[in-house]
């Protein structure tokens, strides 16, 4: 009886006793949700373009952000006083560095490999992961790095609002974060339902076939899909960097986003952004209302707990369609 | 034809082999480092193994080795991965170490059962099972200077002084944060049976390896339990976080108290000016003023011979990679005084590191005055249980916050007496000691 008091009974009192934590909860769970759904939608836009499951997601979110920081550093030691000018450049160098990769994995992993099985190229993302692990150590070293925040002009420090009889902390840089991979998830949204390549890139999902019969180059869809998944990378790295640190753990954050694709399905924009919210929001009122029943620490399985939960009540995924095969 | 032929390449092999391996004993001593330069815990594990490494091979340098011999040194990549670490341990034994640094509790606790049968001491320099520190049933296993009980027992002194005595922290309640892992859980026993003996309360947060920079829900639950002072038992990208989330949640830094693996600078320096206050327990100098460090300046990362950035030498954890290494070294040279020999073997090494002593004087001899405390290791006891003091962030470096504390021995050794007889008891054909005792322990 105990038991079932303290699962069904109790964290319902406490939101209602401390209704400003429950707020803080909530918003703690937004953010770590957008930032999930912005993870995952690198995994979908790759996905549906190509048919692979990318592996390197988190790698590349750590390959990104180390790229920055590390040519800040540099151009700060070759005399760019200005630190916010530093800053800038590395940025656009990254993003040109994210271009260069995209067209790279193109021609020396996906090209050769067109027509190949599914988990060929899945294998193949795994040979690259490790590249860019070496890659990223080689030149950038193993140690945990500073995010360049201040100089990216990103606010630090945190907004209190008095509220229900307490206070809500929120963090400048949670506020940009949540706006930034907004704006970020929106505008890949609108660009590829939009624009003509967006539409190319639905025919190369639907069939590569038909894709090409009616001239759309294979080639060009997966290089603009894998830098799309680049500059998705180099945002997340940006802003999961800023909340900690830019190192190589980075790249375990990234799997957060697993059980969203769990729930949202490996081919839905809108399915990642809301498994997204979902996954973030409940992982975090779990951990914080029923974990201490289970001696904490329970987050990294509940967000599975959450997305099987979903898929009994829909097992074709958030926005899928259910899809009934002759047998 | 070729049956003779090939006859002749086995003899030439056979008699090459035969004069390689007296050869390489003679010429050299193996010390392998179990190191973690890549993943997740690459942060803490970066400096250490440099500090290490550099210290042996500026004694190579310098001295042309320990006692006149080189010493070999080989690094071995584990992640802070146990299985990793315990293939790399396979794959080096047969090298014919004279120590093992596992340099990580788990990968520790998979190589006590070994280290007997394979006549290889271990040292695990302030982790590893505190339990080991029973010589009498650990011959082989070697903690000192003190272990992860003292380290607790000595961090309850510390609050209990902050606090106006031990008994005021009566009806408080202390948080614990801690890598959910065997290090992590390593000093929970004793924070409970403490928590029962002063009549206070623990809450437990365990953060994850996948939720190592994603704590914010460790930290709203802290809110919520508002507990009085903080303890973290934390490792790699787990310590910069925590630190950042403890003063995104205000939590007071001058009550935030982590143990000597949670002070490197990258721990504190991410949250700069808002880190100022956060305490770390300590167990060596930090700065690169001592002779010792400058030596290694000038004849290791001064002619390229080192991994290490010339501005990172000297920080908290390169020194205690430092420490980790003229622990060794010393018990190599124990070893050729007990022995006569100089080209030393693990079982050696084992009785150089039970005669152990480094006074205040040998550690300036050493190049290292007031580097640390004295150390003492002896036959039954394996790891001293010195003091540490406690270290403070000022918004830009360590600075000493207090005097050495020593470790609540009285309520520490009792638990680690269970404990060490506990698991020989658990483990089914635990060999009883039968290595002897020297004079000088």
């Amino acid at each position: 009886m105990n038991i079932l008091y303290r699962v069904f009974i109790d964290p319902f009192m406490q939101m209602g006793q401390a209704p400003d934590l429950l707020v803080q909860t909530l918003w703690e769970g937004l953010v770590a949700g957008v930032l999930y759904a912005l993870i995952a939608l690198g995994f979908v836009l790759i996905f549906k373009a190509s048919g692979v499951f990318n592996f390197a997601q988190g790698i590349m979110v750590v390959f990104a952000a180390l790229t920055l920081v590390g040519l800040h550093a540099l151009l700060r030691k070759w005399g760019v006083s200005s630190g916010m000018v530093a800053a800038y450049l590395a940025l656009a160098i990254t993003i040109v560095v994210m271009f260069a990769l995209a067209w790279c994995i193109e021609r020396a992993i996906l090209r050769p490999l067109v027509n190949q099985p599914d988990i060929i190229l899945f294998m193949a993302t795994f040979g690259l992961t490790y590249f860019l692990v070496g890659l990223g150590e080689l030149v950038f070293g193993g140690e945990p790095k500073s995010m360049i925040t201040e100089d990216l002009g990103l606010p630090r420090g945190a907004i209190e609002i008095k509220m229900l009889g307490g206070f809500v902390s929120l963090q400048k840089i949670d506020i940009a974060a949540a706006v930034i991979a907004s704006v970020m998830v929106t505008s890949l949204a609108l660009f590829f339902q939009k624009t003509r390549i967006g539409r190319a890139l639905r025919a190369v999902a639907d069939s590569h076939k038909a894709a090409l019969s009616v001239g759309i180059s294979l080639e060009q869809v997966w290089v603009v899909v894998w830098f799309a998944a680049g500059i998705v990378a180099l945002t997340t790295g940006i802003m999961w960097g800023a909340r900690s640190s830019v190192s190589f753990a980075l790249e375990i954050v990234a799997f957060k986003a697993l059980p969203v694709l769990v729930l949202g399905g490996l081919t839905s924009i809108p399915g990642a952004i809301v498994g997204g919210l979902i996954i973030g929001i409940g992982e975090k009122l779990g951990e914080f209302y029923w974990g201490p029943l289970l001696g904490s620490g329970i987050e990294a399985w509940f967000a599975y707990l959450i997305a099987l939960i979903f898929l009994l009540v829909r097992p074709q995924g958030l926005f899928g369609e259910r899809i009934i095969e002759r047998i | 034809m070729r049956i003779k032929m090939f006859g002749a390449a086995c003899a030439m092999a056979l008699v090459g082999s035969a004069f390689a391996i007296p050869a390489q004993a003679q010429d050299s001593i193996f010390i392998p480092l179990l190191s973690y330069r890549t993943g997740p815990f690459a942060g803490s594990g970066i400096p250490i193994a440099n500090g290490m490494n550099d210290y042996l091979s500026m004694l190579n340098e310098r001295d042309g080795g320990i006692g006149g011999v080189k010493i070999a040194i080989e690094e071995c990549e584990t992640g802070y991965d146990t299985n990793k670490g315990l293939e790399c341990y396979e794959k080096l034994k047969a090298k014919k170490p004279v120590v093992i640094n596992p340099y990580s509790t788990g990968i520790t606790l998979g190589l006590i059962p070994k280290a007997a049968v394979d006549k290889i001491p271990i040292l695990s320099m302030a982790y590893g099972l505190s339990a080991s520190a029973d010589g009498n049933n650990f011959p082989w296993i070697f903690n000192p200077p003190a272990t992860y009980w003292d380290g607790l027992s000595m961090i309850l002194k510390y609050i209990g002084e902050k606090e106006g005595g031990i008994d005021k922290l009566k009806g408080k309640t202390i948080g614990y944060i801690f890598f959910e892992g065997g290090y992590g859980r390593e000093p929970i026993p004793l924070l409970e049976n403490l928590a029962k003996d002063f009549g206070f309360e623990i809450k437990l947060y365990p953060v994850t390896a996948q939720e190592m920079q994603n704590q914010s829900a460790q930290w709203l639950n802290v809110r919520r339990d508002r507990p009085a002072w903080m303890i973290m038992w934390g490792w790699g990208a787990m310590n910069p976080t925590a630190v950042k989330e403890a003063a995104k949640i205000n939590f007071p830094m001058d009550k935030f108290v982590g143990v000597w693996w949670s002070g490197g600078e990258d721990d504190a320096r991410p949250a700069g000016a808002d880190a100022k206050g956060y305490l770390t327990l300590n167990m060596n100098g930090v700065g690169a003023q001592y002779p010792a460090i400058q030596d290694i300046m000038k004849h290791v990362v001064d002619k390229g011979k080192s991994q290490t950035a010339k501005d990172k030498v000297g920080e908290n954890l390169y020194n205690r990679g430092v420490m980790n290494s003229v622990l060794m070294a010393e018990a190599v040279l124990n070893a050729q005084k007990i022995t006569g020999r100089k080209a030393v073997t693990g079982e050696d090494v084992r009785r150089g590191f039970e005669t152990l002593e480094i006074s205040a004087a040998r550690w300036k001899e050493i190049g290292l005055g007031d580097f640390a405390g004295p150390l003492k290791v002896t036959c039954a006891n394996h790891n001293g249980h010195h003091a540490a003091y406690m270290q403070q962030w000022d918004g830009t470096k360590w600075v000493k916050a207090s005097d050495w504390i020593t470790p609540m021995t009285d309520k520490v050794q009792p638990l680690l007496t269970a404990a060490s007889t506990e698991y020989v008891t658990k483990a089914t054909g635990w060999p009883k000691r039968t290595e002897a005792c020297d004079k000088a322990s």
